[in-house]
């Protein structure tokens, strides 16, 4: 592969998987939250990819495979069906307000160059130097975590960070071994699995979704 | 320097001005052209804001009586503004008449001046409209601002220079810097500021008299007749001229690099062609969009922000 087309490309994932991370927060609506959650994935499995091709390993393009299913496909699906099911909240409903997040997650990205400086400074080749990505994805992620309260916002605020952690064991080992992928892939599987049935609890115990509804005594 | 050299600069110079001008009224009528034929409407002639103009140019001068000097003078500076900006600006060929200080901050400021002072104006009569007009257009343009500006050093990054023709000509020799990621957030965030600025869904809608949602509309509500005809020619050259900027950034093939007359023709074919395809493209994804609330503006223009912010940062990082 070219070796400026694959600068570019690799590039271009890794600011995709940022992009959908700030979208995550920009919108107002879950479904649209979710759907930028599925283009992360895609966005991580064409970086896993790249890397595979140019570094011909053949396990590392399995594994960008796997992504694709698992992140861009199956866990986007579920978590759907989560919010198609409960017509009354398919808005987030943010503590802090979405300019006061964009900015935020301006600070976030800056702050996540800030602090890989001295790991970018160990390489010069493109995947090293794209770490910072990852931190951005991964404390947007956080950020996403800490001032999004409804139970589906929470499980995509996690596997933010989640996809924020895989891209820098791409971009910094080249791929971490198919089986250490494949039982974190299952872990979220499973983690997804859990929330629609807390879901699906809470809206038949309180009627809601929202985290905040469980801090207060119920019968 | 020699003769045959001074008259192709000034050749290239009213070439611009003219293609601008009037592409900008047939840019106008265009897009209402192709959001009325998918509207199932036949639609106003694809000339019809030229002929608009042309009418109002032969109308009665009408001011407001205690209008003061900077009523008359928001049109003119305008038209003016735009005028430079386009003899600035890399449209037709990469060689523009004021090359020299077609620096990207000076162009987007020459153009703000225009659109200020318009909102001065708006302000100048003291009716309620126009008041409201202003404030609207001038929040938007504070937030449109910072995103601009972080944009231009996005698209700044790659070839050293903030000087636009130095830009495009960057571009033109290395077209794999239009895939790189820096150049693609800038695009975007630019496409956001752009629509914001020259009043297009989501943001303003061009077509309506509406009270409560007009903004570029009710600012301009009290000029009539040759000043009327000013205020749209300026903005539609001014629609035109930032259509042209962005597609010049995206798709830069078919610019002249050399001031020969057949390069020049190509080149405004090319100009033409390219900006048409933007703008139909534009007004066909107006048809489905509303238009936004108001207060959540802000939202949209931090995302261009954020954009334009993640551009400059991976034009640093993978350079």
């Amino acid at each position: 592969m070219n070796h400026q087309v694959f600068d570019n490309v690799l590039g271009l994932g890794c600011g995709v998987v940022v992009l959908s991370a700030v979208v995550t927060l920009w919108r107002h609506s879950l479904i649209a939250i979710i759907r930028a959650l599925a283009v992360q994935g895609v966005a991580l499995a064409l970086v896993a990819l790249t890397l595979g091709l140019h570094g011909h390993d053949r396990g590392l393009e399995v594994v960008a495979g796997l992504v694709l299913l698992a992140k861009g496909v199956v866990v986007p699906a579920l978590i759907t069906k989560v919010v198609r099911h409960d017509v009354a909240s398919r808005e987030t409903d943010p503590l802090v307000n979405v300019p006061a997040s964009l900015v935020a997650a301006g600070v976030l990205i800056f702050l996540a160059f800030a602090a890989s400086r001295s790991v970018t400074a160990l390489t010069s080749n493109a995947p090293g130097r794209l770490i910072p990505f990852g931190m951005a994805a991964m404390l947007i992620g956080f950020f996403a975590l800490a001032t999004r309260r409804k139970a589906v916002s929470q499980i995509v605020g996690l596997l933010l960070v989640d996809n924020g952690i895989a891209l820098v064991a791409f971009l910094a080992t080249a791929g971490v071994p198919l089986i250490v992928e494949l039982g974190a892939s299952l872990d979220l599987l499973l983690i997804t699995v859990v929330l629609r049935v807390l879901a699906t609890q809470m809206r038949r115990r309180l009627g809601t979704v929202d985290l905040d509804g469980l801090a207060e005594l119920h019968d | 320097m020699s003769v045959a050299h001074d008259v192709g600069v000034t050749g290239v110079g009213v070439l611009q001005v003219v293609v601008i001008g009037i592409g900008g009224l047939v840019l106008l009528g265009l897009m209402r052209k192709v959001r009325a034929r998918i509207e199932g409407r036949v639609g106003a002639p694809v000339l019809q804001p030229l002929r608009d103009v042309r009418k109002l140019m032969r109308k009665e001068r009408l001011r407001p009586e205690f209008a003061s000097w900077i009523f008359p003078l928001a049109p003119v500076v305008l038209v003016a503004t735009v005028t430079v900006a386009a003899l600035m600006t890399p449209l037709i060929t990469t060689h523009p008449p004021l090359a020299g200080g077609s620096d990207l901050f000076v162009v987007v400021y020459l153009l703000l001046l225009g659109s200020t002072l318009v909102a001065l104006a708006g302000l100048d009569t003291g009716t309620a409209f126009g008041g409201m007009g202003s404030s609207r257009a001038l929040t938007i343009g504070a937030l449109a601002e910072p995103a601009l500006l972080v944009t231009i050093l996005a698209l700044s990054v790659s070839s050293h220079s903030s000087n636009f023709p130095v830009i495009v000509r960057a571009t033109l020799a290395d077209p794999a810097v239009i895939i790189s990621p820096a150049r693609l957030f800038a695009l975007a965030a630019l496409l956001i500021v752009i629509i914001a600025e020259s009043g297009r869904l989501p943001v303003d809608n061009p077509a309506t008299h509406l009270e409560l949602t007009m903004i570029k509309e009710a600012m301009i509500l009290e000029y009539s007749g040759p000043d009327l005809a000013l205020v749209t020619l300026g903005e539609a050259m001014r629609l035109a001229l930032l259509l042209g900027v962005l597609v010049n950034l995206s798709l830069p093939w078919g610019v002249a690099s050399s001031t020969s007359v057949g390069a020049l023709a190509i080149g405004t074919i090319v100009l033409c062609a390219k900006v048409a395809a933007v703008a139909s493209a534009l007004s066909f994804v107006e048809v489905f969009l509303a238009k936004l609330r108001l207060f959540r503006l802000p939202e949209l223009l931090a995302g261009a922000f954020v954009l334009a912010l993640l551009g400059v940062v991976s034009g640093v990082v993978t350079k």
